[in-house]
C-alpha cells in the first residue's frame, strides 16, 4: 500500500546518521554504532541504517526491511521523549573492561 | 455528488489577533509525514466508525462520495509553527457521519493507512467542526497531504488532522495517539499554544 521506493535516502527519508546529532543530546555515546533489532520484523542492523522520517513534529526511524516505527525522538523546549519500543534491543559497543578470574576480585576499600 | 454547502468560515476574529501564538504565515502548504506516503486504491478503500461495544459502521468510497459534502474555508495550524489561511476543502462532515450512531463514548482515536493515530474528544468531531474531506482547492486531495481522503479538525493543531484517515474508533477513555505518547499534547489547541504535555 506504499508508493514505490527505491530505498535511497534522500526521496521522502534521510539515513540513520543524521540520528548522531539528536542522540548525542541525549546519550554520551554515538548510538548511531549501535546495533539495533526490529521488534516487529526481526531485522538486526545498524542504527545508522535506519529510515529516518524528520520532516515532522518529532525524528521517526524507521525499520528499511519492514517500514516499522523503531525509535521516535520529540525534543520539547524542556525535555526529550524517547520512544524505542519498537527496538527489541540496541547492542552499544563499549571499550573493552578486563575480565576478572574467580578469586581475584579487587580489595575491598 | 452530494449538497453543497455555503462555505464554511473558519475561526477568524475579525477585532482579533490573525494568527495563534507562536505562529507565522506561510503561502506554500508544507509536507510533513512521519513515514513512507501509503498508496491506497479506491477499491479498496474504506472508512469505519466502531463504537465502544465493537459494532463498526462502513462507507466505501461510493458511498461516502454519495453522501453531502460541504465546502469549509478555514485556517490550518502546524505544531511546527507554521499556519495557512484560508485554505479551500471539500467533505462529508462528522456530524452526517455519526448522525445515528449510538455510542456514550467521550473520546475519538483517529486511525489511518500506514498505522498513523491521534486522539481527541469526540465532541471536537461534532458541531460543524470536522470532516472527512477528498478534495483540496477545488481538486483531488494529492497523497502527501492525505490523499485520497484525510481528517480535517482545523480548531486544534493541524497532526490531529490525519492524514489518509480509515476509521474512528470511540471510547470511554482517551487513549493519546502517535505523537500523543511522544509528548505532544492531547488536545492541541492552538491558540492556547497546547503543544507539548503539560503545556
Amino acid at each position: 500500500m506504499t508508493e514505490p521506493d527505491p530505498g535511497q535516502p534522500g526521496m521522502d527519508h534521510l539515513d540513520g546518521n543524521m540520528l548522531a546529532g539528536p542522540l548525542a543530546e541525549v546519550f554520551a555515546v554515538d548510538l548511531t554504532t549501535a546495533t539495533g533489532r526490529c521488534a516487529s520484523c526481526g531485522r538486526t542492523g545498524p542504527v545508522a541504517g535506519l529510515r529516518v522520517y524528520a520532516h515532522a513534529p518529532g525524528v521517526v526511524a524507521r525499520c528499511p526491511a519492514c517500514e516499522a516505527v523503531m525509535l521516535r525522538l520529540v525534543r520539547t523546549p524542556t525535555n526529550a521523549w524517547l520512544d524505542l519500543r519498537g527496538a527489541a534491543y540496541l547492542r552499544v559497543p563499549m571499550p573493552a573492561e578486563p575480565l576478572m578470574a574467580p578469586g581475584l576480585a579487587p580489595p575491598v576499600m | 455528488m452530494g449538497i453543497v454547502s455555503p462555505g464554511f468560515q473558519g475561526r477568524r476574529r475579525p477585532s482579533g489577533p490573525a494568527l495563534p501564538p507562536g505562529q507565522y504565515l506561510t503561502e506554500d502548504f508544507p509536507v510533513l509525514s512521519a513515514g513512507p506516503t501509503p498508496r491506497v486504491p479506491l477499491s479498496d478503500w474504506e472508512f469505519v466508525i466502531t463504537t465502544e461495544t465493537g459494532a463498526e459502521y462502513r462507507w466505501t468510497w461510493d458511498e461516502m462520495w454519495s453522501l453531502p459534502t460541504e465546502t469549509p474555508t478555514v485556517d490550518i495550524h502546524c505544531v511546527t509553527h507554521w499556519s495557512k489561511l484560508n485554505t479551500r476543502w471539500e467533505g462529508v462532515s462528522l456530524d452526517t457521519l455519526l448522525d445515528g450512531i449510538d455510542t456514550a463514548a467521550s473520546y475519538a482515536l483517529a486511525h489511518s493507512y500506514g498505522g498513523y493515530t491521534t486522539n481527541l474528544p469526540l465532541d471536537d468531531l461534532r458541531g460543524g467542526r470536522a470532516w472527512i474531506v477528498h478534495r483540496y482547492e477545488g481538486t483531488a486531495l494529492p497523497p502527501e497531504h492525505g490523499g485520497p481522503a484525510r481528517l480535517l479538525v482545523p480548531h486544534l493543531y493541524f497532526w490531529k488532522s490525519a492524514k489518509w484517515v480509515r476509521g474512528i474508533r470511540l471510547g470511554l477513555t482517551d487513549e493519546p495517539g502517535f505523537w500523543e505518547t511522544a509528548g505532544y499534547h492531547d488536545y492541541g489547541d492552538p491558540w492556547r499554544e497546547q503543544r507539548y504535555q503539560g503545556d
